[in-house]
Protein backbone atom coordinates (compact mmCIF):
# COMPACT_ATOMS: atom_id res chain seq x y z
CA UNK A 1 0.00 0.00 0.00
CA UNK A 2 1.58 3.69 -1.21
CA UNK A 3 2.23 5.72 2.34
CA UNK A 4 3.47 8.09 1.02
CA UNK A 5 2.99 9.75 -2.67
CA UNK A 6 4.48 12.29 -4.53
CA UNK A 7 3.19 13.58 -7.68
CA UNK A 8 4.77 15.78 -10.61
CA UNK A 9 6.59 18.08 -7.98
CA UNK A 10 8.58 20.97 -9.06
CA UNK A 11 10.21 24.10 -7.46
CA UNK A 12 12.50 26.71 -8.55
CA UNK A 13 14.26 29.63 -6.59
CA UNK A 14 15.27 32.82 -7.50
CA UNK A 15 13.51 34.97 -10.40
CA UNK A 16 11.87 38.23 -9.50
CA UNK A 17 10.44 39.24 -5.67
CA UNK A 18 12.69 36.74 -4.62
CA UNK A 19 15.19 39.12 -2.98
CA UNK A 20 17.73 37.18 -4.81
CA UNK A 21 18.58 40.27 -7.38
CA UNK A 22 19.84 38.71 -9.69
CA UNK A 23 16.53 37.51 -11.17
CA UNK A 24 18.10 33.92 -12.43
CA UNK A 25 15.40 31.27 -11.99
CA UNK A 26 17.04 27.77 -10.49
CA UNK A 27 15.37 24.79 -11.02
CA UNK A 28 15.47 22.63 -8.45
CA UNK A 29 13.42 19.87 -8.63
CA UNK A 30 11.05 18.89 -11.72
CA UNK A 31 8.34 17.10 -11.89
CA UNK A 32 9.16 14.49 -9.14
CA UNK A 33 7.09 11.41 -8.96
CA UNK A 34 7.60 8.59 -6.93
CA UNK A 35 5.47 6.38 -4.21
CA UNK A 36 7.13 4.65 -1.04
CA UNK A 37 4.93 1.95 0.12
CA UNK A 38 4.78 1.41 4.18
CA UNK A 39 7.87 -0.20 5.74
CA UNK A 40 9.87 0.76 2.13
CA UNK A 41 13.59 2.12 2.66
CA UNK A 42 14.00 4.36 -0.22
CA UNK A 43 17.29 5.32 -1.00
CA UNK A 44 17.49 8.64 -3.38
CA UNK A 45 21.06 9.11 -5.19
CA UNK A 46 22.42 11.76 -7.47
CA UNK A 47 25.34 14.46 -8.19
CA UNK A 48 25.62 16.96 -5.22
CA UNK A 49 23.37 20.22 -5.54
CA UNK A 50 20.63 18.34 -7.77
CA UNK A 51 17.83 19.12 -5.61
CA UNK A 52 18.34 15.85 -3.40
CA UNK A 53 18.25 18.15 0.10
CA UNK A 54 14.69 20.24 -1.75
CA UNK A 55 12.91 17.82 -2.43
CA UNK A 56 13.12 16.83 1.69
CA UNK A 57 12.74 19.85 2.59
CA UNK A 58 9.40 20.30 0.41
CA UNK A 59 8.20 17.41 2.22
CA UNK A 60 9.29 18.18 5.72
CA UNK A 61 7.04 21.41 4.98
CA UNK A 62 10.23 23.92 4.93
CA UNK A 63 9.18 24.37 1.18
CA UNK A 64 6.02 25.22 -0.74
CA UNK A 65 6.41 23.52 -4.05
CA UNK A 66 5.47 25.64 -7.26
CA UNK A 67 3.19 23.05 -8.43
CA UNK A 68 2.28 19.08 -7.41
CA UNK A 69 1.10 17.15 -4.81
CA UNK A 70 2.58 15.49 -1.41
CA UNK A 71 -0.15 12.87 -0.53
CA UNK A 72 0.24 10.96 2.81
CA UNK A 73 -1.93 8.24 3.54
CA UNK A 74 -4.55 9.38 0.65
CA UNK A 75 -4.56 12.91 1.91
CA UNK A 76 -3.04 15.79 0.13
CA UNK A 77 -0.70 18.14 2.44
CA UNK A 78 -1.05 21.66 0.47
CA UNK A 79 0.21 23.40 3.50
CA UNK A 80 3.59 23.59 4.59
CA UNK A 81 2.28 23.79 8.09
CA UNK A 82 0.07 20.22 7.67
CA UNK A 83 3.57 18.41 6.36
CA UNK A 84 5.15 20.13 9.47
CA UNK A 85 5.50 17.45 12.60
CA UNK A 86 4.10 14.62 10.35
CA UNK A 87 7.76 13.51 9.18
CA UNK A 88 10.95 12.88 10.82
CA UNK A 89 13.24 15.05 9.00
CA UNK A 90 16.61 15.05 9.72
CA UNK A 91 18.71 17.58 8.11
CA UNK A 92 22.52 16.94 6.80
CA UNK A 93 24.66 19.52 8.86
CA UNK A 94 24.71 18.42 12.34
CA UNK A 95 21.77 19.94 15.02
CA UNK A 96 22.31 18.18 18.03
CA UNK A 97 21.31 21.46 20.62
CA UNK A 98 24.74 21.64 22.27
CA UNK A 99 22.98 22.93 25.40
CA UNK A 100 20.63 20.01 26.10
CA UNK A 101 22.10 16.38 27.04
CA UNK A 102 21.69 13.65 24.72
CA UNK A 103 18.78 12.58 26.37
CA UNK A 104 17.04 15.96 26.47
CA UNK A 105 17.70 16.24 22.77
CA UNK A 106 16.47 12.85 21.40
CA UNK A 107 13.14 13.70 23.32
CA UNK A 108 12.71 17.04 21.63
CA UNK A 109 10.30 15.66 18.89
CA UNK A 110 8.24 14.53 21.83
CA UNK A 111 8.86 17.46 24.27
CA UNK A 112 7.35 19.74 21.19
CA UNK A 113 4.48 17.44 20.32
CA UNK A 114 3.26 18.41 23.58
CA UNK A 115 3.40 15.24 25.29
CA UNK A 116 4.56 14.43 28.68
CA UNK A 117 8.24 15.03 28.94
CA UNK A 118 8.44 12.06 31.88
CA UNK A 119 7.23 9.56 29.57
CA UNK A 120 8.97 10.82 26.50
CA UNK A 121 12.86 10.20 28.61
CA UNK A 122 10.44 7.12 29.73
CA UNK A 123 10.47 6.11 25.80
CA UNK A 124 14.22 7.49 24.93
CA UNK A 125 15.86 5.68 28.03
CA UNK A 126 14.58 2.09 26.47
CA UNK A 127 16.39 2.81 23.34
CA UNK A 128 19.35 4.72 24.27
CA UNK A 129 20.66 0.61 24.12
CA UNK A 130 19.70 0.13 20.81
CA UNK A 131 21.31 3.41 19.65
CA UNK A 132 24.43 2.71 20.97
CA UNK A 133 24.38 5.66 23.61
CA UNK A 134 23.66 3.96 27.05
CA UNK A 135 25.46 5.38 29.55
CA UNK A 136 25.75 8.68 27.72
CA UNK A 137 22.08 10.31 28.59
CA UNK A 138 23.49 12.91 30.55
CA UNK A 139 26.60 13.71 28.92
CA UNK A 140 26.52 16.95 26.42
CA UNK A 141 26.66 16.49 22.19
CA UNK A 142 30.12 18.13 22.44
CA UNK A 143 31.67 14.89 24.28
CA UNK A 144 30.28 12.50 21.60
CA UNK A 145 32.26 11.52 18.79
CA UNK A 146 30.88 11.64 15.65
CA UNK A 147 28.96 8.37 15.34
CA UNK A 148 27.61 8.83 17.94
CA UNK A 149 26.18 12.38 17.46
CA UNK A 150 24.65 11.12 14.39
CA UNK A 151 22.86 7.71 16.05
CA UNK A 152 21.94 10.30 18.70
CA UNK A 153 19.79 12.34 16.13
CA UNK A 154 18.73 9.52 14.53
CA UNK A 155 17.03 8.48 17.86
CA UNK A 156 15.56 11.90 18.06
CA UNK A 157 14.22 11.08 14.17
CA UNK A 158 12.80 7.91 15.42
CA UNK A 159 11.10 9.36 18.07
CA UNK A 160 9.64 12.49 16.58
CA UNK A 161 7.85 10.62 13.92
CA UNK A 162 5.24 8.15 13.43
CA UNK A 163 6.20 6.55 10.30
CA UNK A 164 8.11 8.16 8.01
CA UNK A 165 11.81 9.52 8.30
CA UNK A 166 13.68 11.57 6.30
CA UNK A 167 17.24 11.69 6.16
CA UNK A 168 19.29 13.83 4.82
CA UNK A 169 23.06 12.24 4.14
CA UNK A 170 22.63 11.43 7.84
CA UNK A 171 26.58 9.47 7.27
CA UNK A 172 28.27 12.08 4.77
CA UNK A 173 30.42 13.69 7.36
CA UNK A 174 31.84 10.50 8.57
CA UNK A 175 35.15 8.76 8.05
CA UNK A 176 34.47 5.27 5.36
CA UNK A 177 35.06 3.20 8.45
CA UNK A 178 32.65 4.75 11.02
CA UNK A 179 30.40 4.72 7.92
CA UNK A 180 30.40 1.55 7.51
CA UNK A 181 29.61 0.12 10.57
CA UNK A 182 26.68 2.66 11.26
CA UNK A 183 25.34 1.45 7.79
CA UNK A 184 25.39 -2.20 9.07
CA UNK A 185 23.44 -1.31 12.63
CA UNK A 186 21.35 0.88 10.49
CA UNK A 187 19.90 -2.35 8.73
CA UNK A 188 20.44 -4.00 11.91
CA UNK A 189 18.06 -1.11 13.88
CA UNK A 190 15.70 -1.18 10.52
CA UNK A 191 14.36 -4.59 10.93
CA UNK A 192 12.96 -3.83 14.20
CA UNK A 193 11.01 -1.30 13.53
CA UNK A 194 8.32 -0.15 11.21
CA UNK A 195 9.57 2.86 9.52
CA UNK A 196 9.24 4.11 6.00
CA UNK A 197 12.47 5.74 5.04
CA UNK A 198 13.65 8.60 1.99
CA UNK A 199 17.67 8.34 2.74
CA UNK A 200 19.46 10.68 0.54
CA UNK A 201 22.82 9.71 0.00
CA UNK A 202 25.94 10.87 -2.47
CA UNK A 203 27.71 7.12 -2.33
CA UNK A 204 26.15 4.41 -4.39
CA UNK A 205 27.61 1.87 -2.50
CA UNK A 206 25.72 3.10 0.43
CA UNK A 207 22.24 3.74 -1.90
CA UNK A 208 22.09 0.15 -2.78
CA UNK A 209 23.33 -1.31 0.14
CA UNK A 210 20.79 -0.05 2.51
CA UNK A 211 17.53 0.72 -0.12
CA UNK A 212 14.69 -1.35 -0.96
CA UNK A 213 14.64 1.19 -4.17
CA UNK A 214 17.27 3.61 -4.97
CA UNK A 215 15.79 6.64 -7.01
CA UNK A 216 18.58 8.15 -9.42
CA UNK A 217 18.54 11.80 -9.98
CA UNK A 218 20.03 13.52 -12.82
CA UNK A 219 21.92 16.44 -12.41
CA UNK A 220 20.23 20.12 -12.37
CA UNK A 221 17.26 20.51 -12.10
CA UNK A 222 16.61 17.35 -10.13
CA UNK A 223 14.58 14.84 -12.09
CA UNK A 224 14.38 10.90 -11.60
CA UNK A 225 16.62 9.16 -14.14
CA UNK A 226 15.88 6.11 -12.99
CA UNK A 227 13.59 4.07 -10.21
CA UNK A 228 15.69 0.73 -9.31
CA UNK A 229 14.08 -1.87 -7.35
CA UNK A 230 17.11 -3.56 -4.99
CA UNK A 231 16.27 -7.32 -5.01
CA UNK A 232 19.07 -8.79 -2.59
CA UNK A 233 18.34 -10.43 0.05
CA UNK A 234 18.64 -9.48 3.52
CA UNK A 235 20.53 -9.77 5.73
CA UNK A 236 23.09 -7.66 3.83
CA UNK A 237 26.14 -7.49 5.73
CA UNK A 238 29.85 -6.39 4.24
CA UNK A 239 30.18 -9.06 1.47
CA UNK A 240 27.28 -8.19 -0.29
CA UNK A 241 29.04 -5.32 -1.87
CA UNK A 242 31.04 -7.80 -2.94
CA UNK A 243 28.36 -10.26 -5.14
CA UNK A 244 27.36 -10.16 -8.64
CA UNK A 245 23.93 -9.42 -8.16
CA UNK A 246 25.76 -6.09 -6.50
CA UNK A 247 27.93 -5.03 -9.44
CA UNK A 248 25.24 -5.65 -11.88
CA UNK A 249 23.04 -3.05 -10.19
CA UNK A 250 25.70 -0.87 -9.42
CA UNK A 251 26.57 -0.90 -12.84
CA UNK A 252 22.79 0.21 -14.03
CA UNK A 253 22.74 2.81 -11.31
CA UNK A 254 26.14 4.54 -12.83
CA UNK A 255 25.01 3.97 -15.95
CA UNK A 256 22.41 6.22 -15.36
CA UNK A 257 23.92 9.22 -13.33
CA UNK A 258 25.93 9.24 -16.36
CA UNK A 259 29.23 10.86 -14.51
CA UNK B 1 47.54 24.62 36.62
CA UNK B 2 44.41 26.44 38.28
CA UNK B 3 46.76 27.01 41.66
CA UNK B 4 49.81 28.23 39.72
CA UNK B 5 47.52 29.80 37.22
CA UNK B 6 46.84 32.29 40.40
CA UNK B 7 50.07 31.73 42.06
CA UNK B 8 52.44 33.23 39.28
CA UNK B 9 50.55 36.60 39.32
CA UNK B 10 49.85 37.02 43.13
CA UNK B 11 53.75 36.37 43.25
CA UNK B 12 54.51 38.94 41.07
CA UNK B 13 51.66 41.44 42.56
CA UNK B 14 53.75 41.10 46.03
CA UNK B 15 56.92 41.29 44.31
CA UNK B 16 56.03 45.05 43.00
CA UNK B 17 54.76 45.86 46.92
CA UNK B 18 57.75 45.06 48.05
CA UNK B 19 59.76 47.38 45.80
CA UNK B 20 57.49 49.76 45.58
CA UNK B 21 57.37 50.08 49.53
CA UNK B 22 61.39 50.05 49.68
CA UNK B 23 61.47 52.69 46.91
CA UNK B 24 59.14 55.08 49.07
CA UNK B 25 60.98 54.38 52.19
CA UNK B 26 64.54 54.21 50.36
CA UNK B 27 63.91 57.45 48.25
CA UNK B 28 62.13 58.98 51.08
CA UNK B 29 59.25 60.19 48.74
CA UNK B 30 56.86 62.34 50.13
CA UNK B 31 53.12 60.68 51.16
CA UNK B 32 51.37 63.67 49.33
CA UNK B 33 53.08 62.66 46.04
CA UNK B 34 53.14 58.69 46.57
CA UNK B 35 52.39 56.84 49.31
CA UNK B 36 53.88 53.30 50.13
CA UNK B 37 51.47 50.60 50.31
CA UNK B 38 51.81 50.00 53.95
CA UNK B 39 50.39 53.93 54.32
CA UNK B 40 47.36 53.12 51.44
CA UNK B 41 46.68 50.34 53.73
CA UNK B 42 46.59 52.25 57.30
CA UNK B 43 44.47 54.80 55.44
CA UNK B 44 42.07 52.10 54.56
CA UNK B 45 42.14 51.33 58.07
CA UNK B 46 41.56 54.15 59.57
CA UNK B 47 38.53 55.35 57.32
CA UNK B 48 37.19 51.49 56.96
CA UNK B 49 33.60 52.85 58.64
CA UNK B 50 33.44 55.81 56.94
CA UNK B 51 33.83 53.95 53.49
CA UNK B 52 31.34 51.58 53.60
CA UNK B 53 28.54 54.10 52.74
CA UNK B 54 30.32 54.98 49.68
CA UNK B 55 30.65 51.52 48.44
CA UNK B 56 27.17 50.67 49.31
CA UNK B 57 26.18 53.73 47.36
CA UNK B 58 28.33 53.41 44.24
CA UNK B 59 27.14 49.31 44.18
CA UNK B 60 23.31 50.64 44.34
CA UNK B 61 23.57 52.84 41.14
CA UNK B 62 25.48 50.18 39.36
CA UNK B 63 22.76 47.15 40.53
CA UNK B 64 19.54 49.60 39.54
CA UNK B 65 22.30 51.11 36.00
CA UNK B 66 23.11 47.38 35.14
CA UNK B 67 19.42 46.12 35.69
CA UNK B 68 18.04 48.90 33.17
CA UNK B 69 21.30 48.47 30.59
CA UNK B 70 20.53 44.47 30.66
CA UNK B 71 16.78 44.69 30.01
CA UNK B 72 16.92 47.72 27.25
CA UNK B 73 19.70 46.36 25.60
CA UNK B 74 17.80 42.67 25.44
CA UNK B 75 14.88 44.61 24.33
CA UNK B 76 16.62 46.58 21.83
CA UNK B 77 18.60 43.59 20.39
CA UNK B 78 15.28 41.38 20.19
CA UNK B 79 13.58 44.69 18.21
CA UNK B 80 16.61 44.69 15.61
CA UNK B 81 16.17 40.72 14.96
CA UNK B 82 12.26 41.04 14.85
CA UNK B 83 12.53 43.93 12.07
CA UNK B 84 15.53 44.07 9.70
CA UNK B 85 14.19 48.06 8.85
CA UNK B 86 14.99 48.61 12.29
CA UNK B 87 18.40 46.64 12.51
CA UNK B 88 19.03 48.86 9.35
CA UNK B 89 18.10 51.92 11.19
CA UNK B 90 19.16 51.86 14.87
CA UNK B 91 22.62 49.53 14.71
CA UNK B 92 24.73 52.25 13.23
CA UNK B 93 23.73 54.77 15.78
CA UNK B 94 24.12 52.33 18.69
CA UNK B 95 27.62 52.17 16.78
CA UNK B 96 27.89 55.92 16.67
CA UNK B 97 26.59 56.95 19.92
CA UNK B 98 29.74 55.03 21.28
CA UNK B 99 31.90 57.69 20.09
CA UNK B 100 30.23 60.69 22.20
CA UNK B 101 32.76 60.75 25.63
CA UNK B 102 30.01 59.76 28.21
CA UNK B 103 32.02 62.25 30.80
CA UNK B 104 31.07 64.91 28.63
CA UNK B 105 27.56 64.11 29.17
CA UNK B 106 27.77 63.65 33.07
CA UNK B 107 27.24 67.29 33.32
CA UNK B 108 24.46 67.59 31.14
CA UNK B 109 22.77 64.76 33.09
CA UNK B 110 22.99 66.87 36.23
CA UNK B 111 21.52 70.01 34.60
CA UNK B 112 18.71 67.56 33.66
CA UNK B 113 18.14 65.50 36.37
CA UNK B 114 19.81 67.22 39.64
CA UNK B 115 21.85 65.98 42.01
CA UNK B 116 20.17 62.71 43.06
CA UNK B 117 20.96 58.96 41.75
CA UNK B 118 19.09 59.19 38.40
CA UNK B 119 22.01 60.99 36.60
CA UNK B 120 24.49 58.10 37.96
CA UNK B 121 21.96 55.28 36.84
CA UNK B 122 21.79 57.16 33.57
CA UNK B 123 25.80 56.94 33.29
CA UNK B 124 26.28 53.16 34.14
CA UNK B 125 23.25 52.49 31.96
CA UNK B 126 24.82 54.30 29.02
CA UNK B 127 28.27 52.50 29.76
CA UNK B 128 26.68 49.21 30.12
CA UNK B 129 23.98 49.33 26.95
CA UNK B 130 26.13 49.01 24.37
CA UNK B 131 28.09 45.97 24.95
CA UNK B 132 24.59 43.74 26.46
CA UNK B 133 22.88 45.46 22.98
CA UNK B 134 25.44 44.30 20.25
CA UNK B 135 26.97 41.37 21.77
CA UNK B 136 22.80 40.17 22.66
CA UNK B 137 21.90 41.14 18.97
CA UNK B 138 25.03 39.35 17.18
CA UNK B 139 23.85 36.22 19.52
CA UNK B 140 20.40 36.24 17.98
CA UNK B 141 21.89 36.66 14.37
CA UNK B 142 24.36 33.75 14.64
CA UNK B 143 21.29 30.76 15.77
CA UNK B 144 21.76 27.85 13.04
CA UNK B 145 19.03 28.18 10.50
CA UNK B 146 19.19 24.31 10.29
CA UNK B 147 18.51 24.03 14.16
CA UNK B 148 15.49 26.30 13.35
CA UNK B 149 14.68 24.31 10.03
CA UNK B 150 14.75 21.38 12.27
CA UNK B 151 12.11 22.64 14.76
CA UNK B 152 10.08 23.72 12.11
CA UNK B 153 9.90 20.52 10.27
CA UNK B 154 8.64 19.21 13.93
CA UNK B 155 5.99 21.86 14.01
CA UNK B 156 7.23 24.27 16.32
CA UNK B 157 5.74 27.44 17.14
CA UNK B 158 7.92 30.75 16.52
CA UNK B 159 7.72 31.35 20.72
CA UNK B 160 8.69 27.65 20.99
CA UNK B 161 11.77 28.42 18.78
CA UNK B 162 12.75 31.52 20.31
CA UNK B 163 12.39 29.61 24.05
CA UNK B 164 14.21 26.57 23.03
CA UNK B 165 16.60 27.46 20.47
CA UNK B 166 17.28 31.51 19.97
CA UNK B 167 17.78 32.75 23.63
CA UNK B 168 20.12 29.69 24.34
CA UNK B 169 21.78 30.27 21.17
CA UNK B 170 22.50 34.07 22.27
CA UNK B 171 23.04 32.83 25.97
CA UNK B 172 26.96 33.12 25.13
CA UNK B 173 27.42 36.48 23.57
CA UNK B 174 24.80 38.08 25.78
CA UNK B 175 27.09 36.90 28.94
CA UNK B 176 30.19 38.27 26.40
CA UNK B 177 28.69 41.13 27.34
CA UNK B 178 27.51 41.01 30.59
CA UNK B 179 31.10 40.40 31.51
CA UNK B 180 32.40 43.79 29.95
CA UNK B 181 29.30 46.01 30.96
CA UNK B 182 30.18 44.70 34.57
CA UNK B 183 33.16 45.65 34.46
CA UNK B 184 32.64 49.07 33.25
CA UNK B 185 29.88 49.67 35.69
CA UNK B 186 31.50 50.91 38.29
CA UNK B 187 33.69 53.34 36.27
CA UNK B 188 30.40 54.25 34.91
CA UNK B 189 29.57 55.22 38.66
CA UNK B 190 32.31 56.97 39.80
CA UNK B 191 31.82 59.10 36.31
CA UNK B 192 28.33 59.78 37.30
CA UNK B 193 29.73 60.80 41.07
CA UNK B 194 32.74 62.78 40.08
CA UNK B 195 30.55 65.72 38.49
CA UNK B 196 28.15 66.42 41.55
CA UNK B 197 26.97 63.82 44.59
CA UNK B 198 26.66 63.34 48.22
CA UNK B 199 27.51 60.14 48.79
CA UNK B 200 29.92 57.34 46.69
CA UNK B 201 33.82 56.50 45.69
CA UNK B 202 33.90 58.98 43.29
CA UNK B 203 32.66 62.18 44.85
CA UNK B 204 34.93 60.77 47.78
CA UNK B 205 37.60 60.31 45.62
CA UNK B 206 37.53 64.07 44.49
CA UNK B 207 37.49 65.18 47.85
CA UNK B 208 40.45 63.43 49.38
CA UNK B 209 42.18 64.28 46.44
CA UNK B 210 41.37 68.28 46.49
CA UNK B 211 43.00 67.54 50.54
CA UNK B 212 45.57 65.99 49.12
CA UNK B 213 45.13 62.66 50.92
CA UNK B 214 47.00 61.16 48.23
CA UNK B 215 46.69 57.11 49.94
CA UNK B 216 43.11 57.63 50.59
CA UNK B 217 43.16 58.23 46.37
CA UNK B 218 44.98 55.38 46.05
CA UNK B 219 42.76 53.19 48.54
CA UNK B 220 40.15 54.28 46.70
CA UNK B 221 41.41 53.38 43.31
CA UNK B 222 42.28 50.02 44.93
CA UNK B 223 38.72 49.63 46.24
CA UNK B 224 36.84 50.51 42.40
CA UNK B 225 39.05 47.99 40.60
CA UNK B 226 37.86 45.07 43.60
CA UNK B 227 34.52 46.29 43.19
CA UNK B 228 35.05 45.55 38.57
CA UNK B 229 36.79 42.08 39.58
CA UNK B 230 34.17 41.34 42.13
CA UNK B 231 31.49 42.06 39.41
CA UNK B 232 33.00 40.33 36.68
CA UNK B 233 33.42 37.33 38.55
CA UNK B 234 30.00 36.99 39.98
CA UNK B 235 28.84 37.06 36.24
CA UNK B 236 31.50 34.66 35.32
CA UNK B 237 30.20 32.43 38.13
CA UNK B 238 26.50 32.86 37.07
CA UNK B 239 27.65 31.93 33.31
CA UNK B 240 29.36 28.93 34.27
CA UNK B 241 26.15 27.90 36.50
CA UNK B 242 23.61 28.71 33.69
CA UNK B 243 25.23 27.38 31.08
CA UNK B 244 27.83 24.22 32.06
CA UNK B 245 27.38 22.74 28.67
CA UNK B 246 29.30 26.02 26.89
CA UNK B 247 32.33 25.43 29.30
CA UNK B 248 32.33 21.65 28.57
CA UNK B 249 32.22 22.61 24.62
CA UNK B 250 35.02 24.45 25.28
CA UNK B 251 37.19 22.45 27.05
CA UNK B 252 36.61 19.40 24.96
CA UNK B 253 38.25 21.52 21.94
Amino acid sequence: MTLLAVEALSKSFGGRGSGRGDGAVVEAVADVTFGAAAGEFVTIIGPSGCGKSTLLRLLAGLEQPDSGRIVLEGRPLAQARERQGRFGYMPQRDTLLPWRTVLENVILGLELAGGSREEAREEARQLLPLFGLEGFEEAWPSALSGGMRQRAALLRTFLAADDILLLDEPFGALDALTRRVLQQWLLGVRTRFQKTIVFITHDIDEALLLGDRVLVFSPRPGRIAADLAIDLPHPRGEETVLEAGFTALKRSALAHLKL
Amino acid sequence: MRTTRLFVPALVLIVLAVVWELAVRGLAVPVWILPSPSAIWQSFWETRDLIGVHVGQTLLEVAIGVAVAVTAGVAVAAAMDFSPWLRRAIYPLLVISQTVPIIALAPLLIIWFGFGIAPKVIVVTLFCFFPIAVNTSDGLTATEPDIVDLFRSMGATWPQIWRKVRLPAAGPYFFSGLKIAATYSVAGAVVGEWVGAKQGLGIYLLRMSAAFKTASVFMTIAIISLLSIVLFLTVFVVERRIMPWYFAERSEQ
